[in-house]
C-alpha cells in the first residue's frame, strides 16, 4: 500500500501521525504533574519558614474603591500590631487574647495585596495569584457581596481560609455559606430586625413603602429582609424596582415614586449608587412632600460614613444601620480609633474596622489552635466568644460562620461638628434582638478537609 | 500572484517550536514571577481568544467590538453543562463552541451587512445587549451580577447516574483528571496549540487568501465575481467559536461565569492584545496577550515593599528616589503604564511588537547582505493556481 504524497511530500497519513505525536507530547506533562501536591498535608504550609503571608484582596478601582482603600489601611495596621509594632491597638483590649505581639505562632507576618476591581473574575484571579504564587495562608477583603461569595467558594476549593471583609448580603452566610469563609460584618436580615422597632416608633404602622434595589445578591436579600420587617409592622409595599449596579443616573427610577402613592422610599443601594440615588431623591423634593397626610421619608438600610461623606447634607435626618461607628465609646473602639488616627490622621470607617477585626480573629485562632492547619483553625473560630473588639460581647456562630453582636441604628446628623461626624447613633440594638435561627436560609458549609 | 504560501512542512516545523515554547512556559516564566497555574491558564485561554479574533480582524480587517459576547456565551454554556449533565469538560467545551458559533452566525449575519465603523458599532451594540440581558432579563439563567455558580444540589444527570454525589462540591475533570492547577494549564495549552495550528492553516489556505483579498480591496474582489459575504460570515463564525472555546476553558479552570466577562471592556481588551502584538501576524496576538495579562496580574500587585526589594542593589537614598518615581506606575497605576506602552507602540510601531521584531531582524540582515539582492523579484510559486485545499 502506498501513501499518496502531495506536492509537499506529506501524505494525509503523515499528517495524522504528526498530529497524534503532538497531542501525546502535549499531554505528557499531565501524567507526571498529577498528585504533585498530594504529599503535602495542607496548602501553603509555612513549615519552618520564619514568616507567614496573608493576602489582602480589596477593590482599588471602581465603585467601591473608597471602601477598599480604607480596608487596606486597616489591614496594614493589623499586620503592624500583630508584629508587635505601633501601639498594639485592639490587641490590648480583645478578650480572650492569645496573641503575643510576635507575629502569628512566632512567625513574622508579611502581606501581599491585590485589586478585585469589584469583579468576580478579577477577584478570583487575584486571589489565585496570592494562593498559587505568593503562598498566602489566609486571604481577606471585601466590599461587594457578589465578589465575597465568589472568593468564598474559591477558598473552599483551594483549602485556604477566607475572612470576609465588608459584605452585607444574607447569602454570604446563608445559602452560599462555606466552611472556609467567615463573616464578622452584620447582614441584611439583622439590619431589618434592628430597624423594625425604630421605624415603628418614628413613622408609625400605617405607611406605604417603595423600594429601589441594587440588582444583585446583596440588593435582593436586603429588599427581602426589609420588606419582611416593614410588612410585619403593618406597612404596605407599593412596588419594588430593581436598578442596575453602578447606574449613575437614577432620575428615571425616582420620578415614578412621586405618583405611586408611596410615602416612604427605601434605597437598597450602597457606595456611589446610594450617594447618587439619595442625592437625586432629595433634589426631586421628595423629602419636602406630604403624602397621605404624612411627611415623606427616605430610609437607607445600610449606611456607612464614607457614603455619608459623599452624600453631604442630603443625609441629614435619614435613618439606617451600621456595623460599627468610630464615635463608639467602648475601650476597644477607642483603642482602634486612636491607633488608626495616629497612623493616618483620620478616623476609620466600618469597612476598616471589620477588616482589622477579621485579621486579628484569624491570627488569634491560629495561636489558639497552635497550628496553621485550616480545619483546626476553623474549629477554633467556630463558636468563638470574644469581647473588646468594639461591638460588645460577640459570638462566631458555628452553624453558619456569622458573627452575632449589637447593631447600630444611625441617623444622618442634623448639626455635624466635623467632616467625620456625619452620623449620630440613635440606638444600639442589643444582640438578642437581631438573632435568628441558623437554618432559615438553607445552604450548607461543606467539609472541613479540602475537597 | 506573488504571494508564496508556506509549505505544510515549514508550518509543522513552526508548530513544533511553538508547542515546545508553550508547553515549557511554566519553566521559563518562573523567573519572571508569572509561572503559577492561574496566570499560565489565563495566557493559554486568552491566547486562544486572541488567535481566533485575529482570524477575523487580522485577515479581513473587520474590527469587531463585540467578541466578549461569545466568550460569555461559552462560559455560561459550560457552567450549565456542568450543572445539568456532567463535570466532564468535553461535553461542556463541545456545547460551548457550538452555541458560540450559533450566536456568532446570528450576530454576524446582521452585522456584516455593513463594514468599517458601522460594523464595529453594530457588534458593540450586540455585545452590550448580551451583557445587559445577562444582568437583567436573563437573570434566571445567568444569576445576574452574582454570577452563575455550581451547587451541590445540581441535577448533573449523567454523573448522578454513575455514582452518588459526594459530600463536597465537585470540580470539573477530564475523565478523573482535575482541571485546576498545572493539569488545567496543560489541557488549555494543548488546545491552544491545536487552535494555533488550525489558524495557521487558515492563514495559509486559499480561503485565508480570499479573506486577505477582502481586506485589501473588497470592491475589486466583488468585481472579479466573488460573493464576499459567505467568506466574511465564515471568518466571523470561526472567530466566534474560538471565543466560545476560550469562554468554556475559563469555566473549566474556574467553574463560575459572570456577566462582566461580556462587558465592552473585555471586547476592547482583545482588540488591544491583537494590535499590541501585531494585527494579521500569527504570533503577534499571543505576545499581546502575554504582555497585557502580565501587567494585569503582576504589575497590579506590586507595592512599595516589592519595589524596595527590587532596588535593593542601589544605595539607600537612590532606591527611595526610584521607588517614588516608579510607584505611580505599578500597583493601582498599572493601567497607566499599559496605556503609555500602547501609545508608544501604536505611534512608532503601527504593526505592533511583531513589526519591532521584524525591524530588529532586518537590521542584522542589512548589515550582512548587499541591498541589491533584495531588489530581485521573489521567486514565483512552483504551482499555478487555482490551488487545491490542503487538508
Amino acid at each position: 500500500m502506498s501513501d499518496k504524497k502531495n506536492a509537499n511530500g506529506w501524505s494525509r497519513r503523515d499528517i495524522m501521525k504528526a498530529a497524534g505525536a503532538f497531542t501525546a507530547a502535549g499531554a505528557m506533562p499531565m501524567f507526571f504533574t498529577r498528585g504533585a501536591w498530594a504529599s503535602k498535608t495542607f496548602v501553603n504550609d509555612p513549615g519552618n519558614s520564619k514568616t507567614v503571608k496573608l493576602g489582602f484582596n480589596v477593590p482599588q478601582t471602581g465603585a467601591y474603591a473608597d471602601e477598599g482603600a480604607d480596608e487596606l489601611r486597616a489591614f496594614k495596621l493589623a499586620v503592624k500590631h500583630l508584629n508587635g509594632e505601633g501601639d498594639g491597638g485592639m490587641i490590648q483590649t480583645m478578650k480572650p487574647m492569645s496573641l503575643k505581639g510576635n507575629g502569628i505562632l512566632g512567625k513574622k507576618v508579611e502581606y501581599v495585596t491585590g485589586d478585585t476591581q469589584t469583579k468576580s473574575d478579577a477577584a478570583r484571579a487575584s486571589a489565585k495569584r496570592m494562593i498559587e504564587k505568593d503562598g498566602v495562608i489566609m486571604f481577606s477583603g471585601g466590599s461587594s457581596s457578589g465578589v465575597a461569595i465568589a472568593q468564598q467558594s474559591l477558598a473552599q476549593d483551594m483549602g485556604v481560609v477566607f475572612m470576609c471583609g465588608l459584605t452585607h448580603s444574607n447569602d454570604t452566610t446563608g445559602k452560599d455559606k462555606r466552611r472556609y469563609g467567615f463573616r464578622h460584618f452584620f447582614n441584611a436580615k439583622m439590619s431589618g430586625l434592628a430597624l423594625g422597632p425604630v421605624l415603628k416608633k418614628e413613622m408609625g404602622t400605617d405607611r406605604r413603602a417603595y423600594h429601589l434595589t441594587a440588582d444583585y445578591t446583596w440588593g435582593w436579600t436586603q429588599e427581602e429582609s426589609i420588606k419582611e420587617t416593614t410588612e410585619g409592622l403593618g406597612w404596605k409595599t407599593v412596588k419594588t424596582v430593581r436598578t442596575p449596579l453602578g447606574a449613575g443616573d437614577f432620575s428615571q427610577y425616582i420620578t415614578p415614586v412621586l405618583n405611586s402613592g408611596a410615602d416612604v422610599l427605601i434605597l437598597n443601594h450602597y457606595g456611589k449608587d446610594m450617594i447618587n440615588s439619595l442625592t437625586q431623591a432629595v433634589q426631586f423634593g421628595l423629602r419636602d412632600k406630604m403624602v397621605n397626610g404624612k411627611r415623606f421619608e427616605i430610609i437607607v438600610p445600610l449606611y456607612s460614613r464614607l457614603m455619608a461623606q459623599g452624600a453631604g447634607k442630603n443625609i441629614k435626618g435619614i435613618l439606617g444601620t451600621t456595623n460599627w461607628n468610630w464615635a463608639l465609646k467602648d475601650e476597644g473602639s477607642q483603642a482602634f480609633v486612636k491607633s488608626f488616627g495616629n497612623e493616618y490622621g483620620f478616623p476609620p470607617s466600618q469597612a476598616a474596622h471589620t477588616c482589622y477585626v477579621q485579621t486579628m480573629l484569624y491570627a488569634n485562632a491560629c495561636e489558639m489552635a497552635g497550628t496553621f492547619y485550616p480545619p483546626e483553625v476553623i474549629k477554633q473560630l467556630e463558636g468563638f466568644n470574644f469581647d473588646g473588639m468594639g461591638n460588645g460581647p460577640t459570638e462566631y456562630r458555628a452553624a453558619d460562620h456569622q458573627c452575632f453582636k449589637d447593631v447600630l441604628v444611625m441617623r444622618g446628623n442634623e448639626h455635624p461638628t466635623s467632616q467625620f461626624d456625619l452620623l449620630e447613633i440613635v440606638q444600639v440594638v442589643p444582640r438578642a434582638q437581631v438573632e435568628y435561627p441558623a437554618d432559615i436560609f438553607g445552604g450548607e458549609l461543606g467539609p472541613y478537609e479540602k475537597s | 500572484m506573488n504571494i508564496n504560501i508556506p509549505s505544510i512542512k515549514k508550518d509543522l516545523f513552526v508548530m513544533l517550536i511553538f508547542s515546545v515554547v508553550i508547553l515549557s512556559m511554566p519553566m521559563w516564566l518562573k523567573p519572571l514571577g508569572a509561572g503559577y497555574p492561574d496566570l499560565l491558564q489565563k495566557f493559554a485561554i486568552f491566547g486562544i481568544f486572541a488567535v481566533g479574533y485575529n482570524v477575523l480582524f487580522g485577515l479581513t480587517g473587520y474590527l469587531s467590538f463585540g467578541h466578549a459576547a461569545f466568550l460569555g456565551v461559552g462560559s455560561y454554556t459550560a457552567v450549565w453543562s456542568f450543572k445539568l449533565l456532567t463535570m466532564n469538560v468535553l461535553p461542556a467545551i463541545l456545547f460551548s463552541v457550538i452555541l458560540a458559533g450559533i450566536a456568532a452566525a446570528i450576530i454576524g449575519f446582521i452585522s456584516l451587512r455593513r463594514s468599517g465603523i458601522y460594523f464595529s458599532i453594530l457588534t458593540l451594540a450586540f455585545a452590550q445587549m448580551f451583557y445587559n440581558m445577562a444582568y437583567s432579563v436573563l437573570t434566571p439563567i445567568t444569576n445576574g451580577e452574582t454570577g452563575l455558580q455550581l451547587s451541590r444540589s445540581d441535577p448533573r444527570i449523567i454523573d448522578n447516574m454513575m455514582a452518588q454525589a459526594g459530600a463536597s462540591l465537585p470540580s470539573p475533570t477530564l475523565f478523573g483528571l482535575e482541571m485546576s492547577g498545572y493539569s488545567g494549564f496543560y489541557f488549555c495549552a494543548v488546545l491552544l496549540i491545536i487552535a494555533f495550528f488550525i489558524s495557521q492553516r487558515i492563514f495559509h489556505s486559499p480561503f485565508g487568501m480570499k479573506l486577505q483579498a477582502i481586506k485589501s480591496n473588497q470592491t475589486r474582489m466583488k468585481y472579479t465575481g466573488y460573493n464576499t459575504r459567505p467568506y466574511l460570515l465564515s471568518a466571523f463564525v470561526i472567530s466566534g467559536m474560538y471565543a466560545g472555546l476560550a469562554g468554556a476553558l475559563m469555566a473549566v479552570t474556574d467553574p463560575l461565569a459572570g456577566a462582566e466577562r461580556m462587558q465592552w471592556t473585555a471586547s476592547g481588551e482583545v482588540v488591544l492584545m491583537t494590535i499590541l502584538g501585531g494585527v494579521g501576524t500569527l504570533i503577534g496576538p499571543l505576545l499581546g496577550v502575554g504582555i497585557i495579562k502580565y501587567f494585569e496580574n503582576i504589575f497590579s500587585a506590586m507595592n512599595e515593599q516589592a519595589l524596595l526589594a527590587a532596588y535593593s542593589f542601589m544605595p539607600d537614598w537612590l532606591a527611595k528616589v526610584m521607588v517614588t518615581i516608579t510607584s505611580p506606575f505599578v500597583g493601582e497605576g498599572w493601567h497607566l503604564t499599559l496605556g503609555a506602552l500602547f501609545v508608544v507602540i501604536v505611534i512608532f510601531l503601527p504593526g505592533g511588537i511583531m513589526e519591532g521584531l521584524g525591524k530588529i531582524k532586518n537590521l542584522f540582515k542589512s548589515k550582512k547582505k548587499d541591498t541589491f539582492t533584495e531588489q530581485i523579484p521573489p521567486k514565483l510559486p512552483e504551482k499555478a493556481e487555482p490551488q487545491k485545499e490542503v487538508s
